[in-house]
């Protein structure tokens, strides 16, 4: 039996690897031909695609409605600002220090409304997101810089080496991506991701299997929202300046499309959908407003036509596993 | 005391309009579980429509209606309009993305909702309307030592009229009945005899339909109108509908009151810059301790 | 056996009874939702190795009584014994750690999900590997996994969908997402089992199957099951007591025997419609 599926699975495992292996090549060296403009591109699709991720964690493996994911890129964001602005702190350093104070500040405003029902949990959600944007813009105790935001942030630098080019923070943001699309798989073949998708399929069968509910879905917030603030650090040091716009109820529904355009719980589901979003916008610029009317069109068709995503889960994790043990015996 | 009783008033007034928007927010939410993002937009397009009317058909108005007769063919043909609209809307965008589930669903409204907010600004501007001062009755009323413009006092009554006539649409009659059978058990619904589509076409009129009168007034009371004002109220609109309780009516009209006197009295007491988190904690704090609205939902699930 | 309800007694099987461990005891279960008690005072008792029915009419009670024990309500009044420890009110997933493993009335399968997967599902509450293990993988995690993935699939070939691991739970046939969801139970390692109307929608044969099935595992693997059945057929062949409500009360208990010719439960079934 192992004797027949072996030239499949061989072929199988070539099939999959080889256009990683080509994408990789691609991103590697991306920036040796690509203008400034185009890198700079490039950086921005990478925070969406970091942002994507993060609300992947909340929404595509949890299935939670999480519709004021940008609270939590804000709170990176402006932690890295300020901290920066005001104390000297390297950025660099500031970025486990904003992932750390968003996963926290999750923790805290999610641990008395976790138990809430899908849509009841959503409006808390925007709710939030609407607290931290407004608290931003009133500039409590002087520490947000009001409507204008912080301005001043210095540059990345790592050593003597500084990233302040366009390539270089294109490096920066997609080692990210890189280092979160590997955690986040790791996540999604274990344990965790397990309970998270039973969850998401159905709350009182998990708890009933043995699943605490409640702790599981606190994680995934407090992860979604850590990873939103790795964004928000990385967002602050390319831009130099915060401020309480770019982080509205709007953003949270671009968040929320490009999981679900691009496949709820898929990692490459995510990365389409956060090209759809950012480099949609950059390719039909010409067209001025009319570009927003096509893309909520785009919007409507991909749903109509496409509502699984553009590259939605496949739940082959264990057949894939099987065959690779398969190949790994027969061949030593 | 005085400042309590105006701002109350002006609470209650802007609470009205939030609660006629969220009526029609309710109505789709209960029925489709569908978070109608689009809807918010309908109201903005209604008003854009009613300033349109006013504007270019200031001399007919005066000449051949007067005022009031000019407003209210503004009102008849706006809602007209957005009824229309927004079945044509449901056809489209929604209808075929029923069977995917609720998220696309979501994804649908937002593009929806992006359209027609574009729309709006491509057709009329992105910079503030407003609606003409000329067309609109201007006039005082002193009652109590309070201050009131005759026009509020007037807005207020409409709005009340409109949410008392609806309470009784929506309670005692057997389009209401339909509708909120439809929204707790569409498939026992669908066996007592009640047509889905009908009852789909009937909230996706009505509803727009409230939310362009609820335009026209809110044009005439501010004056000034912005593309973006589907957005911020459509969010305003929906805190009050889940607020009420998902699936219930009566609910998402009281909490818009609610939620309308709540913000001016956290824009008086607390302050104006924070009105709007004040308003979000409270709603938060009452989901805590009542996770199901202020008014319960009605909605059963068995285990 | 001094029963207050008056029923015969029979001195053997009584003794017999009363020296088995009682693994699982309500004492004067109450849960009220609003006006209405769906159960009232219950006395319940199960005793190991056992495979107790719990019949009645619908609306009797039952599954409430089913989602007390496993900690989805809370009663209003009353205690539930497991073991001889106090799980009253406890979280579900708690009281899957100490054995108590559930089937639903109407299938609850994970269903986008595979049947592999459904059934590692169960064997979550036995491991422990964390976020750290799952980003580092150190050789305990690789080994828990590799032993999750065993013993489920050993599971699946136990009720026979060995065949289907790889195939989501909602494809599979309905008799199977039964088996599958009995396999996801099994895989918590329980002590008890309970099964809420396990044969419904089951024809003649997969009924059959299911009591083998169930004698089998008391049998290999020193379980206890307390289940919820309307088919009297399983109910005769397989129960060694049965408790009857009706109401939110218990209105007799017995053997199988006995309480097929009880006069109080043949109007129970018959008293309120079919």
């Amino acid at each position: 039996m192992a004797g027949d599926l072996l030239p499949r699975s061989r072929v199988a495992y070539r099939a999959r690897a080889v256009p990683l292996l080509l994408a990789l090549l691609a991103v590697i060296a991306f920036p040796f031909f690509a203008s400034d403009y185009l890198l700079d591109v490039a950086f921005f699709f990478g925070i969406y695609v970091l942002l994507g991720l993060s609300l992947n964690i909340v929404l595509g493996e949890v299935g939670l409605y999480d519709l004021g994911h940008a609270g939590f890129y804000a709170i990176g964001a402006y932690t890295t600002a300020i901290l920066n602005t005001r104390f000297g702190i390297p950025v660099l350093i500031l970025l486990p220090v904003s992932a750390l104070a968003a996963g926290l500040f999750a923790y805290l405003v999610t641990s008395p409304i976790i138990h809430l029902r899908g849509d009841y949990l959503c409006i808390v959600t925007i709710g939030m997101g609407e607290i931290v944007r407004l608290g931003l813009i009133n500039n409590p105790l002087g520490l947000t810089g009001g409507p204008n935001g912080v301005y001043g942030i210095d540059s990345p630098t790592l050593g003597f080496l500084r990233l302040d080019s366009s390539a270089g923070y294109y490096a920066l943001i997609w080692v990210m991506v890189g280092l979160a699309v590997f955690a986040l798989i790791r996540l999604q073949h274990s344990r965790i991701g397990r309970a998270w998708n039973c969850i998401r399929e159905d709350e009182v069968a998990a708890q009933a299997t043995g699943i605490d509910v409640r702790a599981y879905k606190l994680l995934a917030f407090v992860l979604g929202a850590a990873l939103a603030g790795v964004a928000g650090n990385l967002y602050a040091v390319k831009l130099m300046v915060v401020s309480p716009e770019s982080f509205t109820f709007w953003e949270s529904c671009l968040m929320f499309s490009i999981v679900l355009i691009g496949g709820m719980g898929s990692v490459p589901g995510v990365i389409i959908g956060a090209a759809a979003i950012s480099l949609f916008p950059e390719i039909f610029r010409s067209f001025a407003s009319y570009r927003m009317v096509v893309f909520g069109v785009v919007m409507i068709l991909m749903m109509m036509f496409r509502p699984g995503g553009a590259w939605p889960r496949r739940r082959g994790g264990t057949e894939a596993q099987d065959l690779l043990r398969r190949l790994w015996r027969t061949h030593g | 005391m005085r400042v309590f009783f105006e701002q109350l008033i002006n609470g209650l007034t802007i609470g009205s309009f939030y609660g006629l928007i969220a009526l029609g927010y309710s109505m789709v939410y209960g029925v489709l579980k569908l978070i109608n993002f689009a809807h918010g937009d309908f109201f903005a397009l209604g008003s854009y429509l009613g300033y349109t009317m006013l504007v270019f058909g200031a001399g007919f108005v005066t000449t051949h209606l007067g005022l009031w007769g000019g407003l209210a063919v503004t009102v008849i043909v706006a809602a007209l309009c957005l009824a229309v609209v927004g079945v044509v809307v449901e056809r489209i965008a929604y209808r075929p993305i029923y069977p995917a589930g609720r998220l696309p669903a979501v994804v649908s409204a937002l593009g929806a909702s992006i359209i027609l907010q574009n729309l709006i600004m491509i057709i009329w501007g992105p910079r503030y309307q407003a609606y003409p001062a000329e067309m609109i009755p201007n006039f005082h009323i002193h009652a109590g030592g309070l201050n009131l413009t005759g026009l509020q006092l007037l807005i207020l009554c409409v709005s009340f009229a409109l949410m008392a006539a609806l309470y009784f649409v929506i309670q005692k009659t057997t389009w209401g009945a339909a509708i909120r059978a439809t929204a707790l058990d569409r498939d026992t619904a669908a066996l007592m005899g009640i047509n889905f589509n009908k009852v789909i076409r009937f909230i996706f009129t009505l509803g727009p339909a409230l939310g362009a009168l609820t335009g026209v007034m809110v044009g005439m009371y501010y004056r000034q109108i912005s593309f973006t004002m589907g957005w911020n109220y459509g969010l305003k609109a929906f805190t009050a509908t889940i607020l009420g309780g998902i699936g219930n009516l009566p609910g998402a009209m009281f909490g818009g009151l609610i939620l309308g006197v709540l913000e001016m009295l956290g824009s008086a007491y607390v302050s104006t810059a924070w009105k709007d988190v004040f308003v979000f904690l409270i709603l938060i704090l009452v989901l805590i301790f009542r996770p199901n609205g202020l008014f319960g939902e009605k909605i059963a699930e068995k285990v | 056996m001094g029963d207050p309800l008056g029923m015969p007694a029979d001195p053997v099987a009584a003794a017999a009874k009363k020296s088995a461990e009682v693994v699982l005891e309500t004492v004067g279960l109450t849960k009220t939702f609003g006006g209405l008690t769906a159960v009232d005072s219950l006395d319940l008792r199960v005793h190991r190795g056992e495979i107790s029915s719990l019949i009645g009419p619908n609306g009797a009670g039952k599954t409430t009584v089913f989602n007390v024990v496993t900690g989805i309500y809370r009663p209003e009044s009353g205690t539930v014994f497991f073991q001889g420890e106090n799980i009253t009110g406890r979280k579900p997933h708690r009281i899957v750690e100490r054995g108590i493993a559930r089937t639903f009335q109407n299938i609850r399968l994970f269903p986008n999900l595979t049947c592999l997967e459904n059934v590692m599902a169960g064997r979550h509450a036995r491991t422990h590997s964390g976020v750290g293990a799952a980003l580092f993988r150190p050789r305990s995690q690789v080994e828990e996994e590799k032993e999750t993935r065993r013993s489920a699939e050993e599971r699946l070939s136990q009720v026979g969908l060995w065949e289907s691991r790889h195939e989501l739970a909602r494809n599979i046939a309905y008799g199977r997402q039964r088996m599958l969801e009995i396999a996801r139970a099994l895989a918590t390692s329980p002590r008890l089992i309970v099964l809420d109307e396990p044969s419904s929608g089951l024809n003649p044969r997969e009924t059959e199957d299911l009591m083998e099935f169930i004698k089998r595992i008391i049998r290999d693997e020193h379980l206890t099951i307390l289940l919820i059945e309307h088919d009297m057929n399983v109910v005769m062949g397989i129960s060694d007591w049965v408790t009857v409500m009706d109401g939110g009360r218990k209105i007799a208990e017995g053997h199988p025997r006995q309480i097929y010719h009880d006069p109080r439960v043949i109007e129970a079934y018959l008293g309120g419609g079919a």
